[in-house]
């Protein structure tokens, strides 16, 4: 190495080097800060790391003091193992299991780079999940695209998709569930979520923190590259080698066989409890590693840079600190475990180096071919990041929204006008058949999905001998958080909550993704104050910790920001998966009940978007005691077997939900509508319903359970006998009109391949 | 006794443990093989698993057919050891040459994952025996490169010695051939299936369970010889 680099020594010496901070996205206050911090000016490396560690994205800086309300309103409970602040919460599920599970957000490089961007936001969050000791066992996606004929959510939407079954079917992990929404406000801001779950034995928690004077710093997996170094590049080129490669891929690349190898290799490490503290390595990179371990353990680590594996001997020291290189893992292992570590990588065929060592003290020194390039109190960089009360208040143009009352749209009057807007609704590309998504994703996979796409919850199990299994679901509507963000909080958390409940699981704790705009404008920063505030509240009402979750800001292009969209994530846990109620009707004659109670709600409907693109007025009501009332009958009623199917109510109400519930199990519905106004019981999206198919012979016991627990449970018509085949009605509302299920799968199943091909 | 039944892991296998579960279930014993041991551990019969071995790098199954434990296998097909390759497993058999053709990229250029109904032409081999000749049975199918391709010739040639295993019905969901979803060698002891039947063992995570008979197929051929 004959490129000189800037040493400690050579920035205690030159103290009036201008820094190109401002192009890396520190402030002018941040710099001086690190410049209190160091008693110096930083070396590059060292400036590298801290504007990298300060982003947004890594230092929750502009949310960090809306987030604390998570751990202050954390309602009490005992099933949290470990709590937020770590890779992923962990939940006990009983029988000396415990679950973990997160969801983060790919967006940006989702939009950028639609295969690569989505297929590396799965990578990530499953070696989130790896770190915490657990196998991953299943993934989802909660995906949300601009006008589902936009031609750039052509280029987008199946880029993404590919590059979710890509990464995903090749790593071998179900994808059991997720969303796709379209709305106008995402175009130019597809939110890619991804979350992953995974299982293991209480004793196989493990956490990321480096102790012991020294244990060994290993890293391994793929080599280093110069992918997803981003703005980094501008060290490179303006302060050591103008002429050097001037662009590089600031979207990273995924390897999902290296990642495989990665998950089975991890696994077998920490099991013959080879370990001492583990690291995935994510944004940022080495420098989040380094530091995170360094700051969470006893303070003081070495690191011999040059020693990192590289794919491209170019890469400048800055480079590799900073590179986002893939399906890479950080492990402490003490001396005496080394060989045997190292011998099980190699039986992987997984390449894996002694980078550095925990050392005496608390201070993190990078070291480049014997020079230090790093010298930092690793706290500093990777939790006293700088933190900000943005400034936040109430939209001015939100009264005149929330006045804009849905009451004033054109409604359906006659049977006719309802029969044609029933089949619009259902071809909708909101409301429509996702299969053509999800038949790219490999469901089977692991042989122990119950229940995935397009039930309510995807359902895992997770002991064989015992049949213990876990659910989740994961919910938001960005229309009800734009009317109302507080609330819209709340709804999301409720039908996530709802879904979990209506496969049989009982919900146990709460993860989330926080989409939102740019919290420098105060408007954003308000909805996003009032998301969390409603989604804390809500959870301990409920009675549900957050286990953790994720910010992503900025999702906006010049003022024009995306609805609020809070995704909440809720996993549930279910004694018997045997017990697990589908959505399919299954046998005819059975009774369809609906529990709960339908109101004149169309604020934010899917029938106000569709139909009039409309959005105003306030979203439904949030009764969440009624929420729990209807989880307690339907875990209840599944526990005692009394439902052969069982459906919430959510986008598109009533009529949506006996579409889906007669389409999935290949059978009819007849349907009596008893009351006057047809149109508010088909659409209407009042919260706290579902509908479930009992046998007559327990509709009795059916409605005093409902009774014992407050639940309006009224009986709305019966499972009839319908084949695709036959020009017979299959869903008949009883004197208003009906529809064969050849139309049904027509409308519903055409719209997204016509669109997408 | 039970049979012991051997999977082999590559790296990229993802359905291993999922056909020993299946194994179990129909009865047998499930011994996990190893890519890199040039040792079958006496196993009775092996399944080549699906998934994305090596990653599919080059060509779906190219480099495990060089893998150390392939020796033995492809020596001890030949000698008449039941053999079912699943999937990759299927590609793996072809790559050796041990069954004849070879799986493109699907038609449609996705991935594919449905519950698939098929027809079993062919029950007597070591692996369908337990089936009736043309039932009809429904198993997921979930692959990239599920396209079977041969020369017209191989194609009459398997047509006429009846090794055509099974048949896409209704749709055919990766431009395959004839509808072809698995076929035979002469012997009948090898087979390579598209579809999973790994994943049709349970109606609990399945679609029903019409795929278990593959592997008391096998079971009930190594108690009978």
């Amino acid at each position: 190495m004959t490129r000189h680099v800037d040493t400690v020594e050579d920035a205690a010496g030159s103290p009036d080097v201008v820094q190109p901070y401002a192009e890396l996205g520190l402030k002018d206050d941040e710099y001086a800060r690190i410049r209190d911090i160091l008693g110096r000016r930083p070396t590059s490396a060292e400036l590298a790391m801290y504007s990298v560690m300060w982003s947004e994205h890594c230092s929750y800086k502009s949310s960090k003091v809306h987030l604390s309300q998570f751990g202050e309103k954390k309602p009490e409970t005992d099933t949290l193992l470990v709590g937020i602040g770590e890779n992923a919460g962990v939940v006990d599920i009983g029988q000396g299991w415990a679950v973990t599970f997160k969801v983060e957000s790919h967006n940006h490089p989702s939009y950028v780079e639609p295969y690569q961007g989505a297929a590396t936001g799965i990578g990530g969050i499953v070696r989130d999940i790896l770190s915490m000791g657990a196998r991953p066992v299943a993934v989802m996606d909660p995906l949300r695209f601009g006008p589902a004929d936009h031609p750039d959510t052509r280029r987008v939407l199946p880029g993404v998709v590919a590059g979710i079954g890509g990464y995903g079917n090749c790593l071998g992990l179900p994808n059991i569930g997720g969303e796709i929404v379209f709305d106008p406000s995402y175009l130019g801001n597809p939110l890619v979520n991804a979350l992953c779950v995974g299982t293991m034995r209480h004793e196989d928690i493990h956490l990321a923190s480096a102790k012991g004077v020294g244990n060994l710093i290993v890293l391994y997996g793929a080599k280093t590259g110069g992918d997803g170094i981003g703005g980094v590049s501008v060290l490179a080129s303006e302060t050591f080698d103008a002429d050097g490669p001037a662009k590089r891929p600031s979207v990273q690349v995924g390897d999902p066989f290296m990642e495989k190898l990665l998950i089975e290799c991890t696994l077998e490490v920490l099991h013959a409890g080879l370990v001492e503290g583990i690291q995935d390595l994510g944004g940022a990179g080495l420098s989040c590693a380094t530091s995170e371990l360094a700051s969470n353990g006893d303070g003081g680590m070495h690191v011999w840079l040059d020693r990192v594996p590289l794919r491209d001997a170019t890469l400048t020291p800055e480079e590799i600190l900073m590179s986002e290189s893939q399906e890479r893992m950080c492990a402490v292992v003490s001396p005496q475990h080394i060989d045997s570590f190292l011998a099980i990588c190699a039986r992987w065929d997984v390449t894996a180096t002694v980078i550095g060592e925990v050392a005496a003290g608390d201070r993190l020194h990078v070291q480049w071919h014997g020079q230090t390039i790093v010298d930092v109190p690793p706290r500093t960089v990777a939790h006293d990041g700088p933190v900000y009360e943005r400034p936040y208040a109430r939209p001015e143009w939100l009264d005149a929204l929330q006045a804009d009352d849905p009451k004033r749209l054109a409604r359906p009057r006659t049977d006719e006008e309802l029969r044609d807007t029933f089949l619009r609704m259902v071809a909708s590309p909101n409301l429509a058949s996702k299969s053509w998504v999800t038949s790219q994703y490999d469901r089977y996979v692991l042989g122990n999905t119950v229940l995935s796409y397009p039930e309510d919850g995807g359902v895992v199990r997770v002991d064989d001998e015992t049949g213990l299994g876990i659910a989740l679901s994961t919910d938001c509507n960005g229309r009800f958080a734009k009317l109302d963000p507080y609330a819209g909080a709340q709804l999301a958390l409720a039908e996530a909550y709802r879904n979990v409940a209506t496969t049989g699981a009982k919900p146990l704790a709460v993860t989330n993704c926080l989409n939102f705009g740019s919290p420098e404008d105060p408007d954003v920063m308000w909805q996003f104050s009032e998301a969390v505030r409603g989604l804390a509240d809500g959870c301990l009402q409920l009675g549900i910790p957050v286990t953790g979750g994720n910010v992503s800001f900025y999702n906006q292009t010049a003022d024009m920001a995306i609805h609020p969209t809070p995704v909440v994530g809720v996993l549930g846990v279910i004694e018997d998966v045997e017990r697990r109620t589908s959505m399919a009707l299954r046998n005819t004659d059975d009774v369809l009940l609906l529990l709960g109670e339908t109101r004149d709600e169309f604020g934010g409907s899917e029938w106000a978007h569709e139909v009039h693109a409309h959005l105003g007025g306030l979203p439904p009501h949030v009764d969440l005691e009624a929420e729990r009332s209807l989880a307690n009958v339907l875990t209840d009623g599944a526990s005692r077997g009394l439902f052969t199917a069982a459906h919430d109510v959510s986008d598109g109400g009533i009529a949506q939900t006996v579409v889906e519930m007669a389409s999935r199990g290949g059978h009819g519905a007849r349907i009596s509508v008893a009351t006057d106004d047809a149109f508010v019981f088909l659409f209407a999206e009042s919260t706290a319903r579902a509908i479930v198919a009992v046998a007559a012979k327990d509709v009795e016991s059916l409605s005093t359970l409902a009774r014992t627990h407050g639940v309006p449970c009224a009986r709305i018509g019966v499972v009839t006998e319908a084949t695709r085949e036959s020009a017979e009605a299959a869903i008949e509302f009883v004197d208003r009109f009906s529809v064969t299920l050849a139309e049904l799968a027509k409308a519903s199943e055409s719209t997204l391949p016509a669109l997408f091909g | 006794m039970s049979a012991r039944v051997g999977v082999v892991t590559f790296p990229g296998s993802l359905d291993d443990r999922d056909a020993g579960r299946a194994i179990e279930l129909a009865g047998g014993e499930y011994v996990p093989l190893w890519h890199g041991d040039r040792d079958l551990k006496q196993v009775d019969a092996v399944v080549l698993p699906g998934g994305f071995s090596y990653g599919d790098y080059l060509r779906a199954g190219a480099i495990a057919r060089f893998a150390p434990v392939m020796d033995l296998v492809i020596d001890q097909a030949k000698a008449g050891l039941p053999v079912l390759g699943i999937c990759n497993g299927f590609q793996v058999l072809c790559e050796s040459h041990l069954l004849p053709g070879v799986l493109v990229r699907n038609n449609h250029l996705h991935f594919i994952c449905r519950d698939q109904r098929l027809r079993i032409e062919n029950a007597a081999t070591a692996w369908t025996s337990d089936y009736e000749t043309d039932q009809e049975v429904v198993i997921p199918l979930k692959n990239m490169e599920g396209g079977f391709v041969a020369a017209d010739h191989t194609l009459d040639e398997l047509e006429a010695e009846g090794r055509i295993v099974a048949r896409y019905l209704d749709v055919n969901p990766n431009g395959s051939r004839r509808d072809i979803a698995g076929i035979t060698n002469a012997a009948g002891n090898i087979v390579g299936l598209m579809p999973h039947p790994e994943h049709a063992v349970e109606s609990l995570t399945g679609p029903g369970t019409d795929g278990l008979a593959f592997f008391t197929s096998v079971l009930k051929a190594l108690v009978a010889a």
